[in-house]
C-alpha cells in the first residue's frame, strides 16, 4: 500500500524533467501525451512506490506537482 | 487542472501563489520557481505572520517573483529593492522584510546598496538568485558571469573576472551568508528559515539554471543537465571561507553556510545611541505610521 | 484633521527657507526622511536628524539619491509621510523614481532647493533653471504637482500644502526652492496645531477580498493600504490593471496612464495657486515665481510710478501650470512680461496659454545670482510700448 499519492497539474507543466529525475523511488516518467501547450508532463509509473515525501513538489518549478502522505485507512473510517 | 486532492489537500506552496496568475513566465528548466517551493517551505516552518511579511523585489526574472506571491510585495526599480526595502523597514520595524532578486539586480547596478545595507547590518533577508547572467533582457554579461562564458553582450566569451557574492557580502558586514543551489531545496529551506530567526543582513545566494540563454549559449545542455551538474559538483563545505568560493562555468561549487555571526542591527544601534545621547529626550516611535 | 502638536514648534521664529521646510514638513506629519548631501538643500535634512529623534521618526542618510528617492517611498508603503530634499545634480538622479512614485501612486515631497546648473555647475548660488525638469524629467506620460514657494514663510506654509496634495492625490510633489529663498532668513510663525490643516492618507476600509488596490473611483484617486495590514497587494512600476498585477497591452496602458494624467488635470483649477495683485486695470502683467517674484515686485512699483499699468501674477503652483488664469488674463492685457532664473522655461507655457491673444516677453538669467529690478523693469517698458 502505497505511502504517498502525486497530484499533477498537467496544464501548468513544463516538461523540464525535475521531478522525473530526483523522485527518490522513481515513481514519474514524462509521458507520451501532450497538455495545450505541447509539453509532455509527467505520469504516475509506479505508485506503489511513492512515500509521499513531496520533493517533486519542491523542485517543480512550475509548481505543478505535489506529493502528499496518503492517511492509513483505519476501522471505522468510511 | 486540480490542485487538490479528493481529500482537500493541496499543494503546499499554493496558498503563497497568487493563482490567478499562473502559469507563470519562467522558462522550461529555470530555477526561479523552485527556489520559491523552499520560500514558502521556510515560511512553513518558520511559523512566520505572514501578515507581517513584506517582499520587495527589483527588475529581472527572479524581480517576477514579487507578483506571483500572495503577500505584500513590491516590484520595484532595477537595482533598488534594497534602499526600498529599508526604507520599508525603518517606518514600520514589525514588518519582517524580504528581499528576493536576482544577481545583475543586486551586485551591479544595485552593488551599491547591497554593500551599504550589510554594513549597516540592515534586518533584511536577501535572497540572490544566481543565474549567472542577466536573463530577462536576453543573456547579457553580468559581474557574476564566469570567465570566457559566452554571452550577448561578450559574444567572443567573458574575460572579466567576475564577483564570488559571499565573499563580497561578507566583506560588507552580512551576518549571514549562505549559498545553495537549486538542487539543494531542502537545505535552501533550512536557510531561509535560519535567516528568518536572524537579526540583521542575511544573505543567500541560490546557484540556478538559465537554460534558455546562459546555458544555451555555453552549450551546457537544459534546465535538468544543469541540475545535474549542480548535484555532482556542488561540495557542501559549511563554514568555508568566502574567498575560496569563487565559480566558474563547468567547476566545482562551494555551498553551505559560510557566515553566521551575530552584531547589532542598523535599528538596534540607531536606538542605543539615541538612548544615550539623548535620554529622556529620545521618542521611540514604535512605527512612524501616519494616520 | 490637524497637526500632531508632537512636531510643531509653534511661536515665531527667525530662520532661513532650508530650516522652514523642515519645520513644515514635520508639521505635516513626516516622520521619515532619507537624503543624501548636497547644497544648497542640505540643512533641512540636517535639521530633520537633529529634530526627528525628539520627535519620533526616522532619517536615514543614504549612500546616494538614488536609494534616498526610492528609501522614502518604501517608507510611505510602510506608513510613513516622507520626503526627500536635493538640489540639481541630486534631481537628475531622482528622476526614475519621481516616474516610479507617479506610476505606484505613492504620495510624497521632493524637494529641490535649485542652483545653477547644468551639471555641477554653481553649488551655492541659486536658479531657477530645474522647472521643466520638475515637470518632464522622468521617462513617459505621468503629472506632478510643483509649488514655488518665495519666502521662509512659505517654505513652512508650503511645504505643509504639498504633503497634503500629494496625500489627496497620491502623486509626488516636487517642491521648487530656490538657495536664496532657502538660505534667507525671516520672520517665521508656526501657529498652534489647532489651525493648521492636514490631508491625512487615503487609506481603505474595504476587506481584503474585496480591496483592489489601484481601482478607479470618482476623484481617480485609489483607496491606499500599507504593508503589514494583510491586503496581500502587489504594487509594480510596470503596467498594471486594478489588482496592481502586471498586465502590459495597449488597452490597460490607455486606462492607466490616462487615469493618472486625468487625476491631476482634472483637478487643476482646484489644484492652481497663484497670488495677484493689481492685474485689474493692467496692461502688462508680470509673471513670477520664487525669489524673481520679489524683485519682480520692485519692478512693478518703478512701473506703477512710471505710470505704467503693470500688475503681478505670482505662481505658487508651477505644475499644473495655471493655463485658465492666464488664458483669460491674455484676453485683459497687451503682453506678459516673464522674469526667471534660467533662459526661458515657464515663460514657453505662459506663451503657450496666451497664444496670440497677449505678446510675452522673456526676461532671462543664466542664474548666480537674482535680477536687477532694472532689468525687469526695461522689459515692461517694452511690452508696454
Amino acid at each position: 500500500m502505497a505511502k504517498g499519492r502525486v497530484s499533477i497539474a498537467v496544464e501548468r507543466c513544463k516538461a523540464c524533467g525535475f521531478c522525473v529525475e530526483f523522485c527518490p523511488t522513481k515513481v514519474l516518467a514524462l509521458s507520451s501525451a501532450f497538455n495545450s501547450k505541447g509539453y509532455h508532463p509527467p505520469h504516475v509509473v509506479h505508485p506503489e512506490k511513492c512515500s509521499g515525501c513531496d520533493l517533486c513538489g519542491m523542485y517543480c518549478p512550475d509548481f505543478a506537482i505535489y506529493g502528499s502522505r496518503v492517511r492509513e485507512a483505519t476501522a471505522g473510517d468510511k | 487542472m486540480s490542485n487538490e486532492l479528493e481529500s482537500g489537500l493541496v499543494n503546499q506552496v499554493e496558498p503563497f501563489l497568487r493563482s490567478d496568475r499562473m502559469p507563470h513566465i519562467w522558462c522550461p528548466g529555470c530555477g526561479i520557481g523552485t527556489t520559491v517551493n523552499c520560500f514558502a517551505r521556510a515560511l512553513i516552518e518558520s511559523k512566520i505572520d505572514l501578515e507581517s511579511l513584506a517582499l520587495v523585489s527589483g527588475i529581472g526574472c527572479t524581480g517576477r517573483v514579487a507578483g506571483y506571491v500572495k503577500l505584500d510585495s513590491f516590484h520595484t526599480t532595477h537595482g533598488r529593492a534594497i534602499p526600498f526595502a529599508t526604507g520599508l523597514k525603518l517606518a514600520n520595524p514589525k514588518l519582517n522584510v524580504v528581499v528576493y532578486s536576482g544577481d545583475g539586480d543586486l551586485s551591479a547596478i544595485g552593488g551599491n546598496h547591497l554593500i551599504h545595507a550589510a554594513r549597516r547590518n540592515i534586518d533584511l533577508k536577501v535572497i540572490c538568485v544566481n543565474n549567472l547572467i542577466y536573463a530577462m533582457t536576453g543573456g547579457q554579461t553580468a559581474p557574476t558571469t564566469p570567465d570566457q562564458a559566452i554571452t550577448s553582450t561578450n559574444p567572443y566569451g567573458v574575460f572579466e573576472p567576475s564577483f564570488n557574492l559571499p565573499h563580497l557580502v561578507e566583506a560588507a558586514g552580512a551576518v549571514y551568508v549562505a549559498r545553495w543551489t537549486t538542487f539543494h531545496v531542502r537545505q535552501l529551506a533550512r536557510s531561509i528559515s535560519e535567516a528568518f530567526q536572524k537579526k540583521g543582513f542575511s544573505f543567500i545566494e541560490v546557484i540556478s539554471p538559465c537554460p534558455t540563454l546562459y546555458q544555451r549559449r555555453n552549450k551546457l545542455g537544459d534546465g535538468l543537465d544543469t541540475m545535474k551538474y549542480y548535484k555532482e559538483k556542488s561540495k557542501v563545505r559549511p563554514g568555508a571561507p568566502t574567498n575560496e568560493v569563487g565559480l566558474s562555468m563547468t567547476g566545482e561549487i562551494v555551498v553551505g553556510k559560510f557566515v553566521d555571526r551575530d552584531r547589532p542591527d542598523y535599528q538596534s544601534m540607531m536606538r542605543a545611541q539615541f538612548v544615550e545621547t539623548l535620554g529622556e529626550r529620545y521618542v521611540e516611535a514604535e512605527e512612524a505610521i501616519c494616520s | 484633521m490637524k497637526a500632531d502638536p508632537q512636531g510643531l514648534l509653534t511661536g515665531v521664529h527667525f530662520m532661513d527657507g532650508d530650516h522652514a521646510c523642515c519645520e513644515g514638513a514635520l508639521a505635516a506629519g513626516a516622520r521619515f526622511a532619507a537624503g543624501y548631501p548636497i547644497t544648497p538643500s542640505t540643512e533641512i535634512v540636517e535639521r530633520f536628524a537633529a529634530r526627528v529623534p525628539t520627535v519620533g521618526g526616522c532619517f536615514i542618510q543614504m549612500e546616494d539619491e538614488l536609494a534616498a528617492s526610492i528609501a522614502l517611498q518604501g517608507a510611505v508603503w510602510g506608513g510613513a509621510k516622507a520626503f526627500t530634499v536635493t538640489s540639481g545634480p541630486g534631481f537628475s538622479l531622482m528622476m526614475e523614481h519621481i516616474g516610479y512614485a507617479a506610476m505606484t501612486e505613492t504620495p510624497c515631497v521632493f524637494v529641490d532647493v535649485q542652483r545653477g546648473g547644468p551639471s555641477t555647475g554653481l553649488p551655492t548660488l541659486p536658479a531657477q533653471a530645474d522647472m521643466m525638469q520638475a515637470r518632464w524629467g522622468s521617462h513617459g506620460d505621468y503629472e506632478i504637482i510643483a509649488l514655488c514657494p518665495n519666502s521662509p514663510q512659505e517654505c513652512f506654509d508650503l511645504t505643509i500644502k504639498a504633503f497634503n496634495l500629494s496625500e489627496e492625490f497620491r502623486v509626488p510633489v516636487m517642491f521648487m526652492m530656490d538657495e536664496v529663498v532657502g538660505h534667507m532668513t525671516e520672520k517665521v510663525v508656526i501657529p498652534p496645531p489647532d489651525q493648521i490643516e492636514i490631508v491625512p492618507r487615503k487609506r481603505t476600509h474595504k476587506a481584503a477580498d474585496e480591496y483592489l488596490p489601484f481601482a478607479t473611483n470618482a476623484d481617480l484617486v485609489p483607496e491606499m493600504a500599507h504593508a503589514g495590514e494583510g491586503y496581500n497587494f502587489h504594487v509594480t512600476g510596470l503596467t498594471h490593471d486594478e489588482r496592481g498585477y502586471p498586465n502590459m497591452t495597449p488597452a490597460t496602458q490607455n486606462k492607466l496612464v490616462r487615469r493618472l494624467q486625468n487625476k491631476i488635470r482634472d483637478a487643476a483649477g482646484r489644484i492652481a495657486m497663484f497670488e495677484e495683485e493689481q492685474l485689474d486695470d493692467a496692461e502688462i502683467a508680470i509673471i513670477s515665481y520664487g525669489i524673481t517674484s520679489r524683485v519682480a515686485q520692485r519692478a512693478i512699483e518703478l512701473a506703477r510710478k512710471r505710470g505704467l499699468r503693470a500688475g503681478k501674477l505670482r505662481l505658487i503652483t508651477a505644475w499644473p501650470f495655471p493655463e485658465k488664469k492666464v488664458r483669460e488674463l491674455a484676453g485683459r492685457v497687451k503682453a506678459f512680461v516673464v522674469p526667471e532664473l534660467n533662459l526661458g522655461q515657464m515663460v514657453r507655457e505662459v506663451e503657450r496659454a496666451a497664444g496670440t491673444r497677449a505678446r510675452t516677453y522673456a526676461v532671462p538669467h543664466a542664474g548666480g545670482g537674482v535680477h536687477n529690478p532694472e532689468d525687469i523693469l526695461k522689459a515692461i517698458v517694452e511690452a508696454s510700448e
